[in-house]
């Protein structure tokens, strides 16, 4: 048992040769298989969810080239799998784990302070579960695909689609407890297992980000499993659950399924959150303006989303009333968000500030997070949504916050902790460049979709009137830029970590106590324990130091 | 494991101890913790269903009132007196252990909880199942719709397609818990709990008073909420 293997690490009876640490310590295919090591778990769910990003980024490039007819170069039906497996695969697959599973479980023991997540062996089996989960769900792609758009809608999932619904629907299903597990883990480590003066309010904002987010996990994603289950029974056994022709509700499905997948939405931008807070205070040499609200602004945000899921029904003939309630709650979102951005904002202020990639993508997220953010506010207006809804302003609006905002802050936080978790640098000047192409393509991609879906162009379909062609052409153009600019950090992040220059422990002399062990760090994270006696982001006690 | 256990003996720790924790307590905590958060989430995994069931039984009264008489409240009583009982013996399981008391006083109570709670079981599918099923109530496998029960007729099966789920989903819940409990139940056999170390008996406990709460709802919302007594309805 690898727990063995842990014990015995006397890494100070090893003076010579190479340092010890969580890579090295054993090359065994079994060693990685069976690990209970929160930082190798990490690795094997990183190296998992870049193969997931590129497959469903692989049916977003099909897309895309369908895109560029107007009459289109596949066959509708095609289109219609394409972008579902593309949102399916995107959204369960890798926004949801992305940040959580990789860094998330790489960095709450270390920021903590602690020799791992208080279960290491549930840790591991939210991997395979995982692993279980994109198995039936690449089954699905494989036998032929599922059609039915990654909400699932009912009657059209559940009596006529003729597609693998259902190994679909039992993927996500699965995948759903490895994001039960993982936040179940997070929140007891948290609360248990914080290094001997580490106070909630010493903690560092990406933790409280994560803390946030397991709040999510736990509450929303059970109801998603029996969402799914419900829709699997009634396509199976033909109940009237959600089908109305055989006396079921359709839009209980739909109240039912975004009571979880709003909240999700946040699952997938709170932690992005907490990274940009890391990244902003330690590029530009400053603690974080506003601690406590922006500490608070994150449980603000899962409290809320809980309450705002009729946003998405404002046209499906739910009431008036709740249509303006849900109209309300909404906004209110926006004033936890908005703390965000003024604060990080802030904390420029009169910062060092110094241009390094991480820096770049972090920039990057605040600028595309406001704009998704804004126009947000134009879906949540019921009288404006009337207009907007199903269009490409909803595409266009929900990318800026996934992928300008989720997946920029995800590349920023693997660029700042690549050299914690592999020891090695990564060539600088390759590293700004793509997060230069990617913030160019990405805007060339989704920017003309706010203006196509302003002109009426409904999402998810598979042609369209040629006046529409030209901002396709450019969003197409774009996405292949985009490509590229996913392909290069890909390419120099896998050489970096054979042959890249030797990081040491903090190369952006930032603080945090996962700094202040070597890099790659032992597994036992830290020689001894840390005893915390100072706030988080006290970069003014080092620039004294510096400059003395 | 062995060599863990040495280790373990070496830095003077429980047998138990797992090196991620500081001390014994610690590990304790975050166990029980744990299991609270772990309970969070099955509340909201069975609330989903309980918020579903609520809204069709106020769209679809009639047709969940008769199809609330027609299941057997006897089985469902005497299921709801046997789980308690099991509750019973899994907390005195817990306390034997709290209290100091040897390994084979444990293991009769965690035996009694697993019988306890296969009889629930057997009650459940030999008993009223196999009756639903000769009674064609059953959705997805012939199930009859009967002219006596007038409009209401097409939505009976929804009442029986909730009550099948959540009481199976319920019985799914026993049907992990049985197996866990015996390998508890083995444990304490091997004498591993004691008056400072019985976490994993009180985590095992708390699964199965959580299993037997979701019964105590799920009884009368499915079986006494049909007004039988108020009709003077039923069999």
């Amino acid at each position: 048992m690898s727990t063995t293997v842990i014990a015995e690490i006397p890494g100070h009876e090893r003076p010579s040769v190479e340092r010890v640490n969580y890579l090295n310590v054993d090359h065994s295919v079994k060693s990685w298989l069976l690990t209970h090591d929160h930082k190798r778990i990490a690795l094997l769910y990183l190296i998992s969810i870049t193969l997931m990003f590129f497959v469903g980024g692989f049916f977003a490039v099909l897309m895309r080239l369908n895109l560029i007819e107007p009459t289109g170069l596949v066959a509708p039906e095609t289109y219609n799998k394409l972008f579902t497996m593309h949102g399916v695969i995107m959204v369960f697959f890798f926004l949801v784990p992305s940040i959580p599973a990789t860094l998330g479980n790489f960095l709450v023991p270390m920021m903590i302070g602690a020799r791992d997540l208080a279960f290491p062996r549930i840790n591991l089996l939210s991997w395979y579960i995982y692993i279980l989960g994109a198995a039936f769900t690449l089954y699905a792609v494989i036998s032929g695909g599922v059609d039915t758009g990654w909400t699932f809608y009912t009657p059209y999932s559940s009596s006529f689609s003729h597609t693998s619904v259902i190994p679909t629907a039992v993927g996500v299903f699965i995948t759903g407890f490895s994001s039960i597990l993982t936040g179940l883990n997070f929140i007891v480590t948290i609360h248990k297992m914080r290094a001997p003066g580490l106070t909630w309010f010493r903690l560092p904002l990406f933790i409280w980000a994560m803390y946030a987010t397991s709040v999510i996990f736990i509450l929303g994603t059970p109801v998603i499993a029996i969402t799914l289950f419900l829709l699997g029974l009634e396509r199976l056994l033909h109940i009237g659950i959600f089908d109305p022709a055989i006396g079921g509700d359709p839009i209980l499905f739909q109240h039912m399924f975004w009571f979880y997948s709003h909240p999700a939405v946040y699952i997938m931008i709170l932690p992005g959150m907490g990274v940009m807070s890391e990244l902003i205070t330690a590029f530009s040499r400053k603690r974080i303006f506003g601690y406590t609200f922006v500490a608070f602004s994150s449980l603000a945000i899962a409290i809320i989303s809980f309450l705002v899921w009729g946003h998405h029904m404002f046209v499906t003939g739910q009431s008036v009333y709740a249509g303006l309630i849900f109209s309300v709650l909404s906004f209110l979102v926006a004033i936890p968000s908005a703390i965000k951005v003024f604060n990080w904002t802030a904390t420029l202020y009169k910062g060092s500030i110094s241009y390094e990639a991480p820096m770049l993508y972090a920039l990057g997220f605040i600028g595309l997070f406001t704009m998704g953010g804004l126009t947000g506010l134009f879906l949540a207006s019921l009288a404006t949504d009337v207009h907007l809804n199903g269009t490409y302003f909803i595409v266009a609006h929900f990318h800026y916050i996934m992928v300008g905002g989720a997946v920029m802050a995800y590349l920023g936080g693997l660029h700042f902790w690549w050299p914690k978790i592999t020891g090695r640098l990564y060539p600088d000047a390759w590293a700004r460049f793509a997060a230069l192409v990617i913030f160019v393509g990405f805007n060339l991609t989704f920017f003309p979709q706010f203006v196509l879906g302003y002109l009426g162009m409904p999402r998810r379909y598979a042609v369209y009137p040629g006046e529409f062609q030209v901002l396709n052409v450019m969003s197409s153009a774009g996405a292949s830029i985009l490509g590229v600019g996913y392909l290069i950090p890909l390419i120099y992040f896998i050489w970096s970590f054979k042959y890249g220059p030797l990081a040491g422990p903090n190369p952006w002399g930032a603080k945090g106590l996962e700094w202040t062990t070597p890099s790659p760090p032992p597994t036992e994270n830290f020689e001894e324990v840390p005893i915390v006696t100072e706030q988080a982001y006290n970069y003014a006690g080092t620039s004294e130091s510096a400059h003395g | 494991m062995a060599d863990m256990a040495a280790h373990n003996a070496h830095h003077g720790q429980h047998d138990a101890f797992q090196h991620q924790f500081e001390d014994m307590e610690q590990q304790r905590d975050a166990g029980t913790f744990g299991m609270w958060v772990f309970l969070a989430q099955e509340i909201m995994f069975f609330g989903g269903i309980f918020g579903a069931y609520i809204v069709y039984r106020v769209l679809f009264h009639d047709a969940f009132e008769i199809g609330s008489n027609l299941l057997n409240v006897r089985f469902g009583a005497i299921n709801t007196i046997v789980l308690i009982a099991s509750s019973l013996t899994m907390a005195m399981a817990i306390h034997s252990a709290q209290a100091g008391k040897k390994g084979k006083t444990q293991v009769m109570y965690l035996l009694l909880t697993v019988l306890l709670g296969v009889i629930f079981l057997t009650l459940k599918f030999s008993f009223e199942w196999r009756t639903d099923y000769h009674e064609h109530l059953i959705p997805g496998f012939g199930f009859v719709i009967r002219n006596a029960w007038g409009g209401a007729g097409i939505h009976v099966p929804l009442f029986f397609c909730f009550y099948f789920f959540m009481t199976g989903l319920h019985a799914l819940h026993m049907i992990i818990g049985i197996p866990i409990i015996l390998v508890i139940a083995v444990m304490a056999w091997r004498n591993r709990f004691d008056e400072v170390y019985y976490a994993p008996l009180e985590m095992v406990g708390l699964y199965w008073h959580f299993v037997d709460i979701v019964w105590i709802f799920l009884f009368p919302l499915l079986y006494l909420v049909g007004g039988r007594y108020l009709s003077n309805g039923g069999q």
